[in-house]
């Protein structure tokens, strides 16, 4: 038990000190920083305008679909480069199974192919 | 080195005709549900077949993750029988309610995968991915009808509070992996040999609540009765039997075997649940007037009986889960079969006075009914009887009586509201005559089911032997 918790110091240390070098920026930008606030500094901007509408806009049904199917994919990249770095470890039981979940991953991206998930018209 | 493959092929014949149905579906004709729905029946019988073939084996493949022996292959027939009987009462109502949609089937498919997963599940890892894969599939068929706006509440409804209960079975196997240093169960059982600690009993009772979740036990049954009422007719059958049969299999399973060292942590859980579904089950029930909400308090009331069977958490006990669970589905597909066939020109009604005088005007329907209303209650000649005689008496063999007696008591009220509906069918005058035909094997479905829960009494050999060898290779027997 203790040998495991031993594995899991580093992380612990590495929280204690973003806690503190976070808490240390900000404190000291509250507590040293001359404050002399008014409407101009308070108020919201973009890029140094002022903003152009309220941020919760609506917005289309459609981007969500978009952002949807973009998710599984962007996370079958990420699974990828580390199968990738692997390959030579996990032998051909890691091969076949990278290779049946791309071939699932490809049925369903026909499906939504074929439904016109991805015409924006 | 490849796994072995053996103890897979129902899953993967369920899986590859999963996808291969899509492509059908998505690249052939427009109108192609039936034909869809007849395959993936069809499939599913095909995996009936090989999962027949592997009783009496058990053996671990993927490293460790799945496991196969009689137990998982008692659940997986029950789950593939629920299913396949529930895509069969579909066929008929998509037509009619115009969601003839090829997606269906193909969905119903991949929730048994995630069923069948379950019920094998050897490791916390592969507990949550098909516990995950069957939650998903489900929420989509919950809101299968989405210009219906009480489908897709309810789809709403159960996704919400479906992801509450996953993330709390997720951080309670993540307090368990911190505390034992191993997610596979054969690891966990040896893990809190001497001394448990605090953290892994927090992790375990966040495991139950997620699952007791899964099988709408009192206090974490509250999204039941609005899930079963909005979601569509043969999606709710579904729900009544399928999903439910898995997880109380998968909760047995972690019980009985990873954290069988945390008994007494979890014991007094199990009991409270288990009286409280029973107690809820059997009060709520009494003042609905949709069917459909009356059969999801009566589905907790089960629960809360087959509850008692985990309690005594011994073989018997266990046996006794599993005769109760097998009695349940023929009882309950029966029960959802008769209600898919309740229309008035040509409209679907859910109201139980809708089926006044039936046996007037559709004498067969209603005595089909009057069987499975009386073997809900518990009434001797019919097989719900003996379900529940098997968990009580285990209950009485280890000295838990009080749950026995709940039991009885809850019974007791609980057959108020069954037999009102046996009143209402052959007692009152009819208002509206229900509609003729259409059947769409909705009458054999409630004849075969019907025949079972009447002859069990008769020839009762065959499952309680079953369910005795299933029970025994979980005990290491």
């Amino acid at each position: 038990m203790d040998a495991m918790l031993r594995e899991y110091l580093p992380i612990l240390i590495f929280l204690v000190i973003a806690i503190g070098v976070s808490t240390a920026f900000i404190g000291g930008a509250w507590l040293a920083a001359r404050q002399r606030p008014d409407i101009e500094k308070n108020s919201p901007y973009e890029c140094g305008f002022d903003a152009f509408d309220d941020a919760r806009a609506k917005f289309e049904v459609r981007y969500y679909l978009v952002g949807i199917l973009f998710i599984i994919f962007d996370l079958e990249v990420a699974f990828l480069f580390p199968w990738a770095v692997a390959l030579g470890k996990i032998g051909m039981y890691g091969f076949w199974s990278m290779v049946l979940f791309l071939a699932v991953l490809t049925v369903g991206f026909i499906y939504e192919w074929r439904k016109g998930a991805l015409e924006w018209e | 080195m490849l796994p072995d493959l053996g103890p897979v092929v129902p899953e993967l014949i369920v899986a590859v005709a999963a996808m291969g149905l899509l492509m059908v579906g998505v690249f052939g004709r427009a109108n192609a549900t039936r034909t869809l729905c007849g395959l993936a029946i069809l499939v599913l019988f095909v995996a009936l077949v090989f999962e027949t073939g592997l009783t009496g084996t058990r053996a671990e493949t993927f490293g460790g993750m799945f496991v196969v022996d009689g137990f998982a292959v008692y659940a997986k027939i029950l789950v593939l029988i629920a299913a396949a009987a529930s895509l069969a009462m579909s066929i008929g109502w998509l037509r009619r309610e115009g969601a003839e949609r090829f997606e269906f089937p193909v969905i119903l498919l991949f929730a048994t995968l995630g069923m069948l997963m379950m019920v094998s599940a050897n490791n916390l890892i592969s507990l949550y991915l098909s516990l995950e894969l069957q939650s998903l599939s489900l929420y989509v068929l919950a809101a299968f009808q989405r210009d219906n706006s009480r489908s897709t509440e309810a789809g709403l409804k159960y996704f919400v509070l479906g992801s509450l209960a996953s993330g709390m079975l997720l951080y309670g196997s993540s307090l368990v992996y911190g505390f034992a240093g191993t997610t596979a169960f054969d690891g966990l059982a040896h893990a809190f040999g001497n001394g448990i600690p605090l953290g892994a009993t927090i992790g375990v009772i966040f495991v139950l609540t997620g699952l007791a979740f899964k099988v709408a036990a009192v206090p974490f049954h509250m999204w039941t009765p609005d899930v079963y009422e909005g979601a569509p007719t043969p999606v709710t059958a579904l729900f009544a039997v399928g999903p439910k049969i898995a997880a109380f299999a998968l909760l047995v399973r972690v019980m009985v075997g990873p954290f069988s060292a945390l008994t007494d942590q979890w014991l007094q859980v199990v009991v409270f649940i288990s009286a409280a579904s029973m107690i809820l089950g059997a009060f709520a029930a009494i003042a609905q007037s949709n069917i459909k909400r009356l059969m999801a308090y009566s589905s907790i009331g089960h629960v809360g009986y087959a509850l008692i069977g985990l309690a005594v958490g011994d073989q018997t006990g266990v046996r006794g889960v599993l005769i109760y669970l097998a009695i349940y589905l023929f009882m309950t597909l029966g029960t959802w079969a008769a209600i898919l066939a309740m229309r008035q020109k040509g409209r679907a009604v859910e109201g139980i006075s809708d089926l006044a005088g039936l046996a007037k005007t559709h004498p067969g329907m209603a005595l089909a009914l009057a069987i499975f209303m009386f073997s809900m209650a518990g009434i001797p000649p019919m097989a719900g009887f003996w379900g529940k005689l098997y968990v009580f008496m285990a209950a009485i063999d280890k000295g838990m009586v009080t749950l026995a007696v709940i039991g009885v008591l809850t019974s007791v009220v609980g057959a108020y509201y069954y037999l009102r509906i046996v009143k209402v069918m052959y007692f009152d005058e009819p208002a509206e005559v229900l509609d003729h035909g259409g059947g769409d094997g909705l009458g054999f479905v409630m004849g075969v089911t019907a025949l079972v829960i009447l002859f069990f009494t008769l020839i009762p050999a065959p499952l309680v032997t079953q369910a005795g060898a299933a029970a025994a290779t979980l005990f290491g027997g």
